[in-house]
């Protein structure tokens, strides 16, 4: 179902927008990764003011960014997504918009090594300081880590 | 004073207790085995918690269980400790404050572990890089208790094996 204001948002950003849909889980927007801030702050402009959460996944050659934000009134779900390069992860920091993301950023920074440029203090989060590695990247090594035998 | 022909303890049959001894109503023992009795009757345990082992190791001490009746009451600091329940799941990150806690708790030391994580992993056992597979790898343990988690009963169940350790009776 399409609002008239996700109309004018995806007129706003223009051609940082690669796809965009709305559908069950509300608007989303996948953008071209050096565009993530204004897109972010596009969407808070336009009602989306909680950050629900943000993470990433490992596609292989990309990590895909997830920004799911969502409005309160009207309730309304938007997400941002991005792709970044495996080789060259960055993406701009939004805890200037959201403080929330302080901790979230760091997390997503110790689990799979994107670098957040702009965040005030980017260090380990959830892992000891000393830790090797970035263990949610699929191609995760550790001499410790024993991979589940195919039994089937 | 001539010392009483009963009560006089040959070394050759001080242990076990002489029959003469005992017929007059001295039980004889060493001061180990003395010791071993107070230790055995009295383990108390250093309270902490890693994961939700620690809900049904909460439930030891409630009016329900009541494991003060075996003499098993928690303490606070390891220094008055003599029982340590490794209650959960021990990572990486956490294992060194472990080891440390252990290394203050003066000996006689026991180690319960207490549930699959803490006996060998449990479900973190494979796929998982931040789980210690068993605290057995970080400090030497006396008693496992499998379950995930072990009800309270399985817990006391322990505890009086610890009891039947200590006493030299397993």
């Amino acid at each position: 179902m399409a609002v008239r204001a996700d109309d004018d948002l995806i007129a706003k950003l223009g051609d940082s927008i690669e796809s965009s849909s709305s559908g069950e889980e509300g608007l989303v927007l996948t953008v071209k990764p050096d565009a993530v801030r204004a897109a972010v702050s596009a969407l808070k402009d336009a009602g989306y003011e909680y950050l629900s959460y943000l993470t990433a996944i490992d596609r292989g050659e990309v990590f895909e960014l997830v920004y799911r934000l969502c409005s309160l009134e009207p309730l309304r779900d938007g997400a941002i997504k991005a792709r970044v390069p495996r080789e060259d992860a960055k993406v701009g920091s939004i805890t200037h918009l959201f403080k929330g993301a302080l901790w979230q950023e760091r997390e997503v920074y110790d689990l799979f090594g994107i670098v957040f440029t702009g965040h005030p203090n980017l260090t380990r989060i959830l892992l000891p300081d000393d830790w090797v590695g970035h263990p949610l990247r699929k191609d995760y090594e550790d001499e410790r880590l024993e991979r589940r035998p195919n039994v089937y | 004073m001539a010392v009483d022909e009963a009560h006089q303890v040959q070394t050759d049959d001080a242990l076990p207790p002489c029959k003469e001894a005992r017929n007059a109503g001295v039980v004889t023992a060493t001061v180990e085995q003395l010791f071993d009795w107070a230790r055995g009757s009295s383990m108390w345990y250093m309270l902490f918690g890693l994961a939700c082992c620690t809900i049904e190791m909460m439930n030891l001490n409630s009016s329900r269980f009541d494991a003060d009746r075996f003499g098993i009451i928690p303490r606070n600091t390891p220094r008055q400790s003599d029982v340590m329940i490794v209650a959960g799941t021990v990572t990486y990150k956490m294992a060194p404050m472990v080891r440390r806690l252990w290394e203050q708790m003066a000996e006689p030391r026991y180690v319960i572990a207490m549930g699959g994580c803490a006996t060998g992993g449990g479900p973190y056992y494979y796929d998982t890089y931040s789980v210690v597979k068993g605290v057995d790898k970080v400090i030497p343990v006396d008693i496992y208790i499998p379950g995930c988690p072990p009800r309270p009963e399985a817990l006391i169940d322990g505890f009086l094996k610890l009891e039947k350790k200590i006493k030299g009776g397993a």
